[in-house]
């Protein structure tokens, strides 16, 4: 164990002694600085030399932290001292370095009252880059090593040192943004801070009006969201049932190619369901018209609110909760549903008591996502919503809108919030204490039995004609990409796919011409590097609120479901509050895209990291930590294997929403890292739907592909006999399965 | 030293992954080349179309040789960068967008002033601008209000053609009216003070009234009325002129309409920020954009405002606005925060919340 302790105090001092400490201009992945003056230059030299040359004495007390642990090092562990020595520098530390960060700033001292006291304010520093970075670092992981020695957490460093880096992570990037935009809900409109003008904004009439169910009115934002997300919920859950029952338990043929069309919506750049379902049933709608002339109809508007944006939601979230549930419907074992039928239940009632319940875990996930996805949804409210306002797109307008009312805008974020958590709530109560084990490494036989003809015929009857609907709304946007204007002439052209993806060969070689390459690959590199992280990080918190049992651990799980709940426009503004000034200048970077990709998305990623383990029976981990194995190699080993379907799914997820979110998105662009989506809207605001679509097309494509390919790479998990004798144990001689064997 | 800098360069090595290695390397190249070839760096904020905002780019990279780096986004979302941003300012210049928000910008203290060369060759509008905002920005374009209707829609439906403001507010025209949400979109906002400062307050808010029960839907968006019509979702939008010649230009079936009453109009501006890291680029961008010669390139973008410099050549397309009619627009006073407050509370009450 000391090793790693080693490890962690060498970092520590390459980030204080060695390298850059301040952020540098040209980005992390710039190597500029070792060839330009490094160490000596005032931009790149690491923080022992800045002391002296730079006159940043400031930074001399860090190293303190340095010299104590080394003390430690000649102690035993189980000294109290070395505990002590240890937790000491770690805090300290942390606490220097985050005090100092945000006292002297670009512009000198930050306070008013520290600089009364210090009247010399010629000083200032800039961002912290890599030094700084793995200083902190270091010193957390001083801090939680030492918390382990006294005991914290049964004395496991694994254990103490995850939580501990994913609270001082999740406090960074997710409580310190999101409170500088909510601070300002508080605020009146000369910045002053007064309840009076919260309780004002609160309670208004927009927000709570139920003019709608006595007059011809719009109602109050907040019912219109509560509804909205209410039934978008339930009916996205039913459906995500019924494909994943139709994909698990029956024999349909189509099941690899039903699989894939479900993924097909979430796949989509927002606006393009919005705008088909225009051109298919809005008033002037291929849909439309045909019923109109048949029947004589007036064409009507109907799309425009609820109904339009239910049915998009409908479109674009189904595939979430499939996602979500196919594990969850897959892992219920066999042998309970055998046992029932043993005792004479038919197979309805096998269905209703005993396999149902024990999906709820999924479900309630199911549910959960869809809600919180659909209050934040923007772009099919911003397409369909007509006269329908639901909070997220009155969020986007109160920043940027004529309005431009920030504390506005904060205090329905709080509301949505309220909605999301009490969602979240509600789902933790219907779930309760109950037991959903249903992997536990014992043999059962191996075959799911089938769906009862009734429930099977319900499962189709729902499913097939939305995917057939899925199909040709999916149809049409790709059609859109090749016609001269959409929904007018139709002529065909590949005008389109021409200004998005030209390439070119000229001397100087390939040219990339098309207006859409630069976004796009800036976005496929950002995602691709945003998905394994936000996976990584979800599943690890997932095991942890799984398996370990903590104080605080509600409170802990709260904090990492935040930042789903926030709509994205928040969280765009509070990252350009929180990191557009040192010690984290991030603004303008890709880093600050990647980082608000993982804490978004994060959520995803536990949620089903949850769902997954909560199946997993607890002796599958004490049987690998009592064959002596730690719980790294536990988690490595055992866990991750079983969790194959989490890990796809975060995977997937976190990827193609990188490629697919707006709303924080907007904010956090710029120049050199411009995304494909606040590109497209660029595109459809200015009435460019051919080359929108074009490019919405591709980056269809390419997801497609990417999904596929992580599909394969992760693999399938191997639970049962069927397929476990020939392949899972040959491949895998890991202790429980082998254990399973023995039997 | 150099001992040290290799050591370095192969621990970092060590701890990341062939891909961002391999990524690093690419970059760093990338940076060498384009590193070569700058003369200066200026960061924009374009809030026009996509295409203008890259024909501005290019033009002035191959003229001057700074490296440009050009984000596009709407005024109102680039107003909210800017503010958020006010501390540790990234974008040093503003081009394009309605005026409204960069006079606020202007109040706020996040923009500088400048006086451009070009400045008194400018129309009287354009350097109103400049003037009610102590130089902090100035007008590069004008673009009419008005309204567009879909002909192929109007012709079917039997609807005499509409030909002023009040035309609008007729019952035939029930639920074939749509006009942006003045709390979310500049474009309405503009029509709101227009109404007033035509008809007197009370008196719009009593046209307006009327005209709610012709409204299907108030958009979010300033420009999607007139999208709307383009593919026969409403007969009748209230748009900007040239958002609907831009439509016209596509083959939609829209017909323009010049209010009989008079109309409001926009002023699309451009502003330096304030603590803008290429000021000296900044400025030349100013100069670059207020010339005739740039600003005559506009219509080969199918932009077709009226440009702001009374040399430039104006688009054919444009709307002429010595036929227009126009109001003598008091932008210094509805683009105050009260009078604005005043107003979009005004509609909130008594409009939005109006049965139909």
């Amino acid at each position: 164990m000391k090793n790693s302790l080693v490890l962690w105090l060498l970092v520590g001092w390459v980030g204080y002694f060695i390298l850059p400490w301040y952020l540098l201009e040209d980005g992390l992945f710039a190597f500029d600085w070792l060839f330009d003056g490094y160490p000596f230059d005032e931009d790149y030299s690491p923080a022992f030399i800045q002391v002296f040359s730079t006159d940043k004495a400031w930074l001399l007390p860090l190293v303190i932290s340095l010299l104590l642990p080394l003390k430690a090092l000649t102690l035993k562990k189980s000294d109290r001292a070395y505990a002590s020595y240890l937790i000491c520098s770690g805090s300290l530390g942390l606490a220097y370095l985050v005090i100092q960060g945000f006292a002297i700033g670009v512009s000198g001292w930050q306070f008013s009252l520290f600089a009364n006291y210090f009247l010399d304010s010629e000083f200032n520093q800039y961002g912290m880059g890599y030094g700084a970075l793995l200083y902190g670092l270091s010193m957390l992981m001083l801090l939680t090593t030492g918390l382990a020695a006294r005991g914290v957490m049964k004395g496991d460093v694994f254990v103490t040192s995850s939580i501990g880096l994913i609270i001082a992570i999740v406090t960074v990037f997710v409580f310190y943004p999101v409170s500088q935009v909510l601070i300002s809900a508080f605020q009146d409109n000369q910045g002053a801070f007064s309840s009076a003008s919260f309780i004002d904004k609160f309670f208004d009439e927009k927000i709570w009006g139920l003019g709608c169910t006595t007059r011809s009115v719009s109602c109050g934002i907040a019912w219109n969201s509560l509804t909205l997300a209410l039934l978008t919920a339930t009916i996205t859950t039913g459906l995500g049932l019924a494909f994943a029952l139709i994909v698990t338990r029956t024999g349909f043929i189509w099941k690899k190619q039903l699989r894939l069309l479900t993924v097909l919506p979430i796949i989509t750049p927002p606006f393009v369901i919005g705008l088909a379902l225009i051109l298919l049933f809005g008033r002037s709608g291929v849909v439309t018209e045909f019923f109109a002339d048949l029947f004589g109809l007036e064409a009507s508007r109907w799309l425009y609110g609820l109904p339009g944006v239910l049915f998009a939601q409908v479109l674009s979230f189904t595939p979430i909760s499939f996602l979500v549930l196919i594990g969850v419907v897959e892992g219920v074992s066999p042998s309970m549903e055998e046992a029932s039928q043993t005792l004479r239940a038919d197979r309805w009632n096998t269905f209703k008591n005993v396999s149902l319940p024990l999906m709820r875990p999924g479900l309630a996930n199911a549910f959960l996502l869809s809600f919180i996805e659909s209050m934040a949804d923007f772009g099919n409210p911003m397409v369909l919503g007509g006269n329908f306002e639901v909070l997220s797109t009155e969020i986007f307008f109160a920043i940027v809108g004529a309005q431009n009312d920030q504390g506005y805008a904060a205090v329905l974020a709080i509301l949505l919030l309220a909605f999301t958590l009490s969602a979240f709530f509600a789902q933790r109560i219907w779930l309760g204490k109950k037991s959903y084990v249903t992997v536990s490494g014992k043999a059962d036989s191996g075959a799911h039995m089938g769906l009862n003809p009734m429930l099977k015929m319900s499962c189709y009857s729902i499913a097939l004609p939305w995917a057939l609907l899925t199909l040709v709304i999916y149809g049409m946007i790709m059609f859109g990409g090749f016609v001269k204007s959409w929904g007018y002439d139709h002529s065909f052209t590949m005008q389109h796919y021409e200004d998005a993806f030209a390439l070119n060969w000229t001397e100087l070689g390939l040219v990339w011409q098309g207006a859409a390459w630069d976004s796009f690959w800036t976005t496929l590199s950002i995602s691709a590097i945003a998905a394994p992280l936000t996976a990584a990080v979800g599943l690890l918190t997932a095991y942890l609120l799984v398996r370990q049992s903590f104080k605080w651990k509600s409170g802990f799980e709260f904090g990492t479901m935040l930042s789903f709940a926030i709509p994205g426009t928040v969280i765009g503004i509070s990252y350009i509050l929180a990191f557009n000034v040192p010690p984290l200048e991030l603004t303008g970077t890709g880093v600050i895209l990647i980082i608000c990709f993982v804490f978004r998305n994060m959520p995803v990623g536990v949620r089903g990291g949850i769902a997954a383990m909560s199946q997993l029976d607890k002796s599958l981990d004490e049987a690998s930590l009592t064959l002596g194995a730690n719980s790294f190699s536990t988690f490595r080993n055992v866990i991750l294997p079983l969790l194959r379907p989490a890990i796809i799914a975060a995977l997937t997820y976190s990827f193609v929403r990188a490629i697919t979110s707006v709303s924080a998105v907007i904010f956090l662009v710029s120049a050199d890292h411009n995304m494909a989506t606040s590109y497209i809207i660029g595109l459809v605001e200015n009435g460019e739907f051919g080359i929108a679509i074009a490019y919405c097309s591709v980056l269809i494509l390419v997801m497609l592909s990417v999904i596929l390919a992580i599909n394969l790479l992760v693999g399938e998990r191997k639970l049962r006999r069927s397929n476990r004798l020939s392949n899972a144990i040959k491949k895998n001689s890991n202790a429980p399965l082998k254990l399973k064997e023995a039997e | 030293m150099h001992n040290l800098a290799t050591d370095l360069g192969v621990n970092i090595k060590m701890k990341k992954s062939p891909l961002i290695t391999s990524m690093a390397i690419a970059l760093l190249a990338t940076s060498a080349s384009t590193g070569a070839l700058a003369k200066g760096k200026l960061n924009v904020l374009c809030s026009a179309d996509t295409d203008w905002c890259s024909l501005m780019e290019t033009r002035f990279e191959q003229e001057t040789g700074v490296k440009v780096s050009l984000i596009r986004k709407s005024s109102g979302e680039g107003y909210a960068q800017l503010r958020a941003e006010s501390k540790n300012p990234k974008i040093d210049v503003w081009w394009g967008g309605t005026g409204d928000p960069h006079l606020q910008a202007a109040k706020e203290n996040l923009t500088q002033a400048y006086r451009a060369k070009e400045l008194p060759n400018l129309l009287a509008w354009a350097q109103n601008q400049s003037l009610v905002s102590d130089n902090r920005t100035v007008g590069i374009y004008a673009g009419a209000l008005g309204f567009g209707y879909n002909k192929n829609l109007i012709k079917k439906k039997g609807l005499p053609i509409p030909q002023c403001w009040k035309d609008l507010a007729d019952p035939v025209y029930k639920g074939e009216v749509q006009i942006a949400n003045p709390n979310s979109s500049g474009t309405a906002y503009t029509a709101l003070a227009t109404f007033v400062q035509l008809f007197g307050e009370e008196d719009s808010f009593e046209y307006l009234a009327e005209l709610h029960k012709n409204v299907s839907q108030y958009t979010k968006s300033g420009s999607a009325p007139i999208k709307a019509a383009a593919r026969g979702e409403t007969a009748i939008g209230i748009v900007f002129m040239h958002d609907i010649m831009k439509q016209v230009k596509k083959g939609f079936p829209l017909k323009i309409v010049a209010p009989c009453e008079g109309t409001g109009y926009e002023v699309g501006s451009m502003s330096i920020v304030k603590g803008a890291r290429h000021l000296k680029e900044a400025k030349m961008w100013a100069e670059f954009a207020l010339r005739p010669d740039i600003q005559s390139l506009a219509q080969s973008v199918n932009a077709f405002q009226v440009p702001s410099n009374q040399a430039s050549s104006i688009p054919a397309e444009a709307p002429n606005f010595d036929e227009l009619k126009l109001i003598d627009y008091d932008f210094a006073k509805y683009g105050s925060v009260a009078t604005r407050r005043h107003l979009l509370q005004r509609w909130d009450d008594e409009i939005k919340s109006l049965a139909r």
